[in-house]
Protein backbone atom coordinates (compact mmCIF):
# COMPACT_ATOMS: atom_id res chain seq x y z
CA UNK A 1 0.00 0.00 0.00
CA UNK A 2 1.19 3.50 -0.81
CA UNK A 3 -0.37 6.56 -0.32
CA UNK A 4 -1.76 8.68 -3.15
CA UNK A 5 -2.92 12.71 -3.25
CA UNK A 6 -4.70 14.31 -5.81
CA UNK A 7 -7.25 16.60 -6.22
CA UNK A 8 -11.03 15.73 -6.84
CA UNK A 9 -13.56 18.34 -7.92
CA UNK A 10 -11.60 21.14 -5.91
CA UNK A 11 -10.88 19.23 -2.95
CA UNK A 12 -7.58 17.84 -2.02
CA UNK A 13 -7.82 14.26 -1.64
CA UNK A 14 -5.41 11.23 -0.08
CA UNK A 15 -5.76 7.68 0.46
CA UNK A 16 -3.86 4.10 1.29
CA UNK A 17 -4.04 2.62 -2.51
CA UNK A 18 -2.27 -0.87 -3.70
CA UNK A 19 -0.44 -0.37 -7.02
CA UNK A 20 -3.48 -2.25 -8.88
CA UNK A 21 -6.17 -0.11 -7.80
CA UNK A 22 -7.58 1.40 -10.36
CA UNK A 23 -8.21 5.46 -10.55
CA UNK A 24 -12.12 4.68 -10.96
CA UNK A 25 -11.83 2.03 -8.59
CA UNK A 26 -10.18 5.15 -6.13
CA UNK A 27 -12.85 7.39 -6.97
CA UNK A 28 -15.55 4.61 -6.61
CA UNK A 29 -14.61 2.87 -3.57
CA UNK A 30 -12.58 5.35 -1.55
CA UNK A 31 -14.23 8.61 -2.51
CA UNK A 32 -17.64 7.35 -2.48
CA UNK A 33 -18.23 9.66 -5.54
CA UNK A 34 -20.52 6.36 -7.76
CA UNK A 35 -21.35 9.08 -10.30
CA UNK A 36 -18.60 7.35 -12.30
CA UNK A 37 -19.54 4.37 -13.54
CA UNK A 38 -17.43 1.15 -14.45
CA UNK A 39 -19.18 -0.58 -17.62
CA UNK A 40 -16.71 -2.92 -19.29
CA UNK A 41 -13.66 -2.39 -17.72
CA UNK A 42 -11.48 -2.65 -20.63
CA UNK A 43 -11.72 0.86 -22.02
CA UNK A 44 -14.04 0.15 -24.56
CA UNK A 45 -17.46 2.06 -23.35
CA UNK A 46 -16.49 5.17 -22.01
CA UNK A 47 -18.68 5.24 -18.79
CA UNK A 48 -15.99 5.64 -16.42
CA UNK A 49 -14.98 8.57 -18.22
CA UNK A 50 -13.46 11.64 -16.44
CA UNK A 51 -11.05 14.44 -16.64
CA UNK A 52 -7.79 14.23 -15.10
CA UNK A 53 -5.91 17.76 -15.62
CA UNK A 54 -8.65 18.95 -18.34
CA UNK A 55 -8.16 16.40 -20.24
CA UNK A 56 -10.79 12.88 -20.85
CA UNK A 57 -9.51 9.75 -19.48
CA UNK A 58 -10.97 6.50 -19.39
CA UNK A 59 -10.49 5.98 -15.47
CA UNK A 60 -10.46 2.00 -15.42
CA UNK A 61 -7.41 1.94 -17.40
CA UNK A 62 -4.81 4.78 -15.23
CA UNK A 63 -4.26 3.41 -11.62
CA UNK A 64 -4.76 5.38 -8.76
CA UNK A 65 -0.73 5.76 -8.63
CA UNK A 66 -0.84 7.60 -11.67
CA UNK A 67 -2.56 10.37 -11.07
CA UNK A 68 -0.75 11.75 -8.05
CA UNK A 69 -0.86 15.47 -7.83
CA UNK A 70 -3.11 15.83 -10.51
CA UNK A 71 -6.82 17.27 -10.91
CA UNK A 72 -9.23 15.40 -11.42
CA UNK A 73 -13.14 16.37 -12.61
CA UNK A 74 -16.06 13.22 -11.90
CA UNK A 75 -19.68 13.86 -13.19
CA UNK A 76 -20.53 15.32 -9.40
CA UNK A 77 -17.70 17.87 -10.21
CA UNK A 78 -19.11 19.72 -12.96
CA UNK A 79 -22.98 21.09 -11.86
CA UNK A 80 -22.94 24.09 -9.56
CA UNK A 81 -22.49 24.69 -5.96
CA UNK A 82 -26.09 24.77 -5.94
CA UNK A 83 -26.62 21.85 -8.00
CA UNK A 84 -27.59 23.84 -11.21
CA UNK A 85 -27.10 22.25 -14.05
CA UNK A 86 -24.07 22.50 -17.46
CA UNK A 87 -25.66 23.76 -20.41
CA UNK A 88 -24.16 19.84 -21.74
CA UNK A 89 -26.34 18.21 -19.06
CA UNK A 90 -29.80 20.31 -19.29
CA UNK A 91 -29.88 19.69 -23.30
CA UNK A 92 -29.11 15.98 -22.49
CA UNK A 93 -32.16 16.27 -20.46
CA UNK A 94 -33.73 18.52 -23.05
CA UNK A 95 -33.54 16.37 -25.94
CA UNK A 96 -34.10 13.07 -24.07
CA UNK A 97 -30.06 11.88 -24.43
CA UNK A 98 -30.46 8.93 -22.43
CA UNK A 99 -32.76 6.23 -21.59
CA UNK A 100 -30.86 3.81 -18.56
CA UNK A 101 -28.65 6.37 -18.18
CA UNK A 102 -26.16 4.20 -17.33
CA UNK A 103 -23.42 5.64 -19.74
CA UNK A 104 -24.33 9.19 -19.65
CA UNK A 105 -21.53 10.36 -16.71
CA UNK A 106 -19.23 9.71 -19.38
CA UNK A 107 -21.25 10.73 -22.11
CA UNK A 108 -21.18 14.19 -20.26
CA UNK A 109 -17.89 14.09 -19.38
CA UNK A 110 -16.78 13.30 -23.01
CA UNK A 111 -19.01 16.05 -24.21
CA UNK A 112 -17.77 18.43 -22.10
CA UNK A 113 -14.40 17.96 -23.30
CA UNK A 114 -15.14 18.37 -26.45
CA UNK A 115 -16.74 21.66 -26.44
CA UNK A 116 -14.12 22.69 -24.31
CA UNK A 117 -11.64 22.23 -27.34
CA UNK A 118 -14.29 22.37 -30.38
CA UNK A 119 -16.90 25.10 -29.32
CA UNK A 120 -18.82 24.37 -32.25
CA UNK A 121 -18.74 20.80 -33.46
CA UNK A 122 -20.51 19.54 -36.36
CA UNK A 123 -22.41 16.39 -36.26
CA UNK A 124 -19.40 14.35 -37.72
CA UNK A 125 -17.13 15.35 -35.09
CA UNK A 126 -19.12 15.06 -32.41
CA UNK A 127 -19.97 11.46 -33.90
CA UNK A 128 -16.27 10.94 -34.29
CA UNK A 129 -15.42 11.88 -31.02
CA UNK A 130 -17.81 9.61 -29.04
CA UNK A 131 -16.45 6.46 -30.60
CA UNK A 132 -14.87 6.17 -27.52
CA UNK A 133 -18.36 6.18 -25.52
CA UNK A 134 -20.82 3.25 -25.24
CA UNK A 135 -24.40 3.76 -25.18
CA UNK A 136 -27.21 0.63 -25.62
CA UNK A 137 -30.25 2.50 -25.95
CA UNK A 138 -30.40 5.33 -27.64
CA UNK A 139 -28.94 4.80 -31.05
CA UNK A 140 -27.00 7.83 -29.71
CA UNK A 141 -29.27 10.32 -32.32
CA UNK A 142 -30.73 12.41 -29.19
CA UNK A 143 -26.94 12.25 -27.54
CA UNK A 144 -25.75 14.07 -31.01
CA UNK A 145 -28.74 16.75 -30.85
CA UNK A 146 -28.39 17.53 -27.51
CA UNK A 147 -24.42 18.26 -27.71
CA UNK A 148 -25.79 20.56 -30.73
CA UNK A 149 -28.06 22.11 -29.00
CA UNK A 150 -25.38 22.50 -25.76
CA UNK A 151 -23.44 23.90 -27.93
CA UNK A 152 -25.56 26.91 -29.51
CA UNK A 153 -26.40 24.99 -32.79
CA UNK A 154 -29.26 23.93 -34.34
CA UNK A 155 -30.45 20.07 -34.03
CA UNK A 156 -33.23 19.89 -36.71
CA UNK A 157 -30.78 19.12 -39.42
CA UNK A 158 -29.28 16.21 -37.73
CA UNK A 159 -30.65 13.49 -39.88
CA UNK A 160 -32.08 10.27 -38.40
CA UNK A 161 -29.42 7.62 -39.74
CA UNK B 1 -4.43 -8.21 -11.92
CA UNK B 2 -1.75 -9.86 -9.50
CA UNK B 3 -0.65 -7.14 -7.29
CA UNK B 4 2.28 -4.66 -7.72
CA UNK B 5 4.16 -1.72 -6.74
CA UNK B 6 3.88 1.63 -8.67
CA UNK B 7 7.07 3.68 -8.96
CA UNK B 8 6.20 6.91 -10.94
CA UNK B 9 10.07 8.54 -10.86
CA UNK B 10 10.61 12.33 -12.68
CA UNK B 11 13.85 11.54 -14.75
CA UNK B 12 14.64 9.20 -17.20
CA UNK B 13 17.92 8.60 -14.80
CA UNK B 14 15.41 7.55 -11.82
CA UNK B 15 13.03 5.33 -14.02
CA UNK B 16 15.76 3.28 -15.76
CA UNK B 17 17.43 2.50 -12.09
CA UNK B 18 13.96 1.75 -10.94
CA UNK B 19 13.95 -0.20 -14.10
CA UNK B 20 16.98 -2.55 -13.12
CA UNK B 21 15.28 -4.52 -9.89
CA UNK B 22 14.07 -7.64 -11.30
CA UNK B 23 10.42 -7.84 -12.81
CA UNK B 24 10.54 -4.48 -12.72
CA UNK B 25 8.42 -2.78 -16.13
CA UNK B 26 7.78 -0.14 -17.64
CA UNK B 27 4.26 1.95 -18.13
CA UNK B 28 3.75 3.67 -20.63
CA UNK B 29 0.26 5.33 -20.92
CA UNK B 30 -1.16 1.81 -20.07
CA UNK B 31 -3.54 1.48 -22.55
CA UNK B 32 -2.12 -1.56 -23.92
CA UNK B 33 -0.71 -2.93 -20.56
CA UNK B 34 -3.24 -2.58 -18.22
CA UNK B 35 -5.89 -4.03 -20.29
CA UNK B 36 -3.33 -6.91 -20.17
CA UNK B 37 -2.59 -7.02 -16.00
CA UNK B 38 -5.86 -7.25 -15.55
CA UNK B 39 -5.86 -10.43 -17.60
CA UNK B 40 -3.57 -11.50 -15.83
CA UNK B 41 -1.05 -11.94 -18.95
CA UNK B 42 1.62 -9.97 -17.22
CA UNK B 43 3.08 -10.44 -13.42
CA UNK B 44 5.42 -7.43 -12.86
CA UNK B 45 6.69 -7.27 -9.31
CA UNK B 46 6.59 -3.45 -9.92
CA UNK B 47 5.80 -0.89 -12.67
CA UNK B 48 7.66 2.17 -13.31
CA UNK B 49 5.49 4.68 -14.56
CA UNK B 50 6.92 6.75 -17.35
CA UNK B 51 3.87 9.41 -17.69
CA UNK B 52 5.36 11.81 -14.83
CA UNK B 53 9.08 12.20 -16.84
CA UNK B 54 8.67 15.83 -18.86
CA UNK B 55 12.70 15.10 -20.30
CA UNK B 56 10.73 13.01 -22.65
CA UNK B 57 7.93 14.62 -23.46
CA UNK B 58 7.36 16.80 -26.43
CA UNK B 59 7.64 17.81 -30.02
CA UNK B 60 10.80 19.45 -31.62
CA UNK B 61 11.97 20.40 -35.38
CA UNK B 62 16.00 20.07 -35.30
CA UNK B 63 18.35 22.39 -37.14
CA UNK B 64 18.11 19.32 -40.44
CA UNK B 65 14.22 19.58 -40.39
CA UNK B 66 13.83 16.17 -38.50
CA UNK B 67 10.72 16.06 -36.62
CA UNK B 68 11.85 14.59 -32.63
CA UNK B 69 9.17 13.39 -30.89
CA UNK B 70 9.49 12.62 -26.99
CA UNK B 71 9.17 9.30 -26.15
CA UNK B 72 6.17 9.91 -23.44
CA UNK B 73 4.15 12.08 -26.05
CA UNK B 74 0.71 11.30 -26.44
CA UNK B 75 -1.26 10.41 -29.39
CA UNK B 76 -3.36 13.35 -28.96
CA UNK B 77 -0.09 15.86 -28.71
CA UNK B 78 1.32 14.42 -31.59
CA UNK B 79 -2.65 14.68 -33.62
CA UNK B 80 -2.47 18.27 -32.24
CA UNK B 81 1.09 19.75 -32.53
CA UNK B 82 2.70 17.34 -35.59
CA UNK B 83 1.66 19.39 -38.19
CA UNK B 84 5.42 19.30 -39.73
CA UNK B 85 4.73 15.62 -40.85
CA UNK B 86 0.82 15.72 -41.46
CA UNK B 87 0.27 11.80 -42.84
CA UNK B 88 2.15 11.14 -38.78
CA UNK B 89 -0.68 13.76 -37.03
CA UNK B 90 -3.25 11.96 -39.10
CA UNK B 91 -2.22 8.46 -38.04
CA UNK B 92 -2.12 9.37 -34.11
CA UNK B 93 -5.70 11.31 -34.69
CA UNK B 94 -7.05 7.84 -36.21
CA UNK B 95 -5.64 5.75 -32.85
CA UNK B 96 -8.31 4.42 -30.57
CA UNK B 97 -10.83 7.07 -29.47
CA UNK B 98 -9.85 10.57 -27.68
CA UNK B 99 -9.65 9.28 -24.10
CA UNK B 100 -7.35 6.68 -24.99
CA UNK B 101 -4.78 8.76 -27.16
CA UNK B 102 -4.78 11.40 -24.35
CA UNK B 103 -3.03 8.17 -21.92
CA UNK B 104 -1.43 6.46 -25.11
CA UNK B 105 1.78 7.05 -25.97
CA UNK B 106 3.85 6.87 -29.30
CA UNK B 107 7.09 4.84 -27.21
CA UNK B 108 5.02 2.98 -25.70
CA UNK B 109 3.29 1.91 -28.61
CA UNK B 110 6.87 1.13 -30.54
CA UNK B 111 7.81 -1.09 -27.17
CA UNK B 112 5.23 -3.10 -27.76
CA UNK B 113 5.52 -3.55 -31.15
CA UNK B 114 1.78 -4.75 -31.40
CA UNK B 115 1.73 -6.15 -34.90
CA UNK B 116 -1.22 -4.14 -35.79
CA UNK B 117 -0.11 -1.02 -34.42
CA UNK B 118 0.29 1.92 -36.82
CA UNK B 119 3.56 3.71 -35.19
CA UNK B 120 5.48 1.30 -36.17
CA UNK B 121 4.50 1.39 -40.39
CA UNK B 122 5.45 5.08 -39.72
CA UNK B 123 8.68 4.70 -37.78
CA UNK B 124 9.90 1.87 -40.11
CA UNK B 125 8.66 3.72 -43.91
CA UNK B 126 9.91 7.03 -42.41
CA UNK B 127 13.21 5.27 -41.18
CA UNK B 128 13.01 6.83 -38.12
CA UNK B 129 15.79 6.80 -35.45
CA UNK B 130 14.90 5.66 -32.00
CA UNK B 131 16.84 7.00 -29.37
CA UNK B 132 16.61 5.46 -25.87
CA UNK B 133 18.45 6.18 -22.59
CA UNK B 134 21.77 4.31 -23.81
CA UNK B 135 21.83 4.51 -27.76
CA UNK B 136 20.35 5.20 -30.99
CA UNK B 137 18.81 2.42 -33.08
CA UNK B 138 17.62 2.61 -36.48
CA UNK B 139 14.18 1.66 -37.43
CA UNK B 140 14.88 -1.02 -39.83
CA UNK B 141 17.21 -2.71 -36.66
CA UNK B 142 14.39 -2.03 -34.22
CA UNK B 143 11.59 -3.92 -34.90
CA UNK B 144 12.72 -7.84 -34.51
CA UNK B 145 9.10 -9.69 -34.80
CA UNK B 146 5.82 -9.69 -33.08
CA UNK B 147 5.81 -7.84 -29.96
CA UNK B 148 9.78 -8.12 -30.02
CA UNK B 149 12.20 -5.08 -30.33
CA UNK B 150 15.89 -4.62 -30.34
CA UNK B 151 15.03 -2.45 -26.48
CA UNK B 152 17.00 -4.32 -23.82
CA UNK B 153 15.44 -4.52 -20.17
CA UNK B 154 15.42 -1.00 -18.57
CA UNK B 155 15.68 0.67 -21.95
CA UNK B 156 13.61 3.26 -22.22
CA UNK B 157 12.50 4.94 -25.64
CA UNK B 158 13.51 9.00 -24.70
CA UNK B 159 13.01 10.39 -28.56
CA UNK B 160 11.56 8.93 -32.15
CA UNK B 161 13.25 11.18 -34.76
CA UNK B 162 10.93 11.28 -37.96
CA UNK B 163 13.16 12.59 -41.08
CA UNK B 164 9.94 14.50 -42.46
CA UNK B 165 8.79 13.04 -46.45
CA UNK B 166 8.06 15.10 -49.49
CA UNK B 167 5.01 13.31 -49.44
CA UNK B 168 3.74 10.53 -47.53
CA UNK B 169 0.22 9.37 -46.26
CA UNK B 170 -0.94 6.49 -43.98
CA UNK B 171 -4.21 3.91 -44.55
CA UNK B 172 -5.53 2.27 -42.14
CA UNK B 173 -8.13 -0.62 -43.05
CA UNK B 174 -9.58 -0.62 -39.38
CA UNK B 175 -11.03 -3.69 -37.58
CA UNK B 176 -14.10 -1.39 -36.37
CA UNK B 177 -13.87 -3.55 -32.67
CA UNK B 178 -10.57 -3.28 -31.83
CA UNK B 179 -10.02 0.15 -33.83
CA UNK B 180 -6.11 -1.74 -34.46
CA UNK B 181 -5.37 -2.02 -37.94
CA UNK B 182 -6.72 -5.02 -39.99
CA UNK B 183 -3.83 -3.96 -42.78
CA UNK B 184 -1.89 -0.76 -42.51
CA UNK B 185 0.14 0.95 -44.82
CA UNK B 186 2.45 3.52 -44.61
CA UNK B 187 4.22 5.49 -47.58
CA UNK B 188 6.69 7.53 -47.35
CA UNK B 189 8.63 9.44 -50.16
CA UNK B 190 11.88 11.04 -50.04
CA UNK B 191 14.54 12.59 -52.47
CA UNK B 192 16.29 8.93 -52.38
CA UNK B 193 13.48 6.76 -52.83
CA UNK B 194 10.14 5.49 -51.53
CA UNK B 195 9.26 3.25 -48.45
CA UNK B 196 6.09 1.26 -47.98
CA UNK B 197 6.05 -0.05 -44.30
CA UNK B 198 2.61 -2.42 -43.70
CA UNK B 199 1.10 -3.30 -40.33
CA UNK B 200 -1.50 -5.62 -39.27
CA UNK B 201 -0.33 -8.21 -42.25
CA UNK B 202 2.48 -10.65 -40.93
CA UNK B 203 3.22 -13.14 -38.15
CA UNK B 204 6.54 -10.94 -37.99
CA UNK B 205 5.30 -7.92 -37.40
CA UNK B 206 5.55 -4.15 -39.46
CA UNK B 207 7.70 -4.65 -42.73
CA UNK B 208 8.76 -2.90 -45.65
CA UNK B 209 7.48 -4.19 -49.16
CA UNK B 210 10.24 -3.83 -50.93
CA UNK B 211 8.82 -4.47 -54.62
CA UNK B 212 6.28 -2.29 -54.21
CA UNK B 213 9.50 0.06 -52.91
CA UNK B 214 11.42 -0.19 -56.25
CA UNK B 215 8.39 0.59 -58.47
CA UNK B 216 7.35 3.54 -56.58
CA UNK B 217 11.20 4.71 -56.12
CA UNK B 218 11.51 4.69 -60.10
CA UNK B 219 7.63 5.82 -61.26
CA UNK B 220 5.81 7.64 -58.48
CA UNK B 221 2.18 6.36 -59.34
CA UNK B 222 -0.63 4.34 -58.98
CA UNK B 223 0.47 2.33 -62.21
CA UNK B 224 3.58 1.47 -61.05
CA UNK B 225 1.90 -0.88 -58.96
CA UNK B 226 -0.15 -2.92 -61.74
CA UNK B 227 0.64 -6.21 -61.57
CA UNK B 228 2.45 -6.36 -58.06
CA UNK B 229 1.15 -8.39 -55.09
CA UNK B 230 2.34 -9.21 -51.71
CA UNK B 231 2.80 -12.56 -50.88
CA UNK B 232 0.63 -14.22 -48.35
CA UNK B 233 3.21 -16.56 -46.98
CA UNK B 234 3.35 -15.84 -43.31
CA UNK B 235 0.88 -13.81 -43.26
CA UNK B 236 -1.67 -13.44 -40.24
CA UNK B 237 -5.41 -15.14 -40.84
CA UNK B 238 -7.76 -15.21 -38.03
CA UNK B 239 -11.65 -15.09 -37.71
CA UNK B 240 -10.88 -10.82 -39.00
CA UNK B 241 -9.58 -11.83 -42.26
CA UNK B 242 -7.70 -14.87 -44.09
CA UNK B 243 -3.89 -14.37 -45.25
CA UNK B 244 -4.90 -13.40 -48.73
CA UNK B 245 -7.13 -11.29 -47.64
CA UNK B 246 -4.76 -9.24 -45.87
CA UNK B 247 -2.25 -9.59 -48.70
CA UNK B 248 -4.80 -8.65 -51.24
CA UNK B 249 -5.51 -5.42 -49.15
CA UNK B 250 -1.80 -4.53 -48.81
CA UNK B 251 -1.62 -3.77 -52.78
CA UNK B 252 -5.09 -2.25 -52.55
CA UNK B 253 -4.23 0.01 -49.83
CA UNK B 254 -0.42 1.07 -51.26
CA UNK B 255 -2.25 2.14 -54.15
CA UNK B 256 -5.12 4.60 -52.13
CA UNK B 257 -2.04 5.46 -50.25
CA UNK B 258 0.00 6.39 -53.67
CA UNK B 259 -3.12 8.34 -55.20
CA UNK B 260 -3.89 10.69 -51.64
CA UNK B 261 -0.31 11.45 -51.53
CA UNK B 262 -0.55 12.83 -54.86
Amino acid sequence: MAKVQMTVNGKSVSGEVEGRTLLVEFIRGKLELTGTHIGCDTSQCGACLVHVNGQAVKSCTMFAAEAEGAEVTTIEGITGKDGSLTAVQQAFQDYHGLQCGFCTPGMVMSATALLKDNPKPSEAEIREYLKGNICRCTGYHNIVKAIMAASGQDVGAIAAE
Amino acid sequence: MYNFDVVTPKTVADAVAALGEEDAQALGGGQTLIPTLKQRLASPSKLVSLTGIDEIKGIRTDDSGVLCIGGGTSHSTIAGEGSAYPALAALAGNIGDPAVRNRGTIGGSLANNDPSACYPAAALASGATIVTNSREIAADDFFQGMFTTALDDAEIITEIRFPVPEKANYQKFEQPASRFSLVGVFLAKYADGVRVAVTGASNDGVFRWSEAETALSSNFSVDALDGLSASSDDMIADMHGSAEYRAHLIGVLTKRAVAAAG
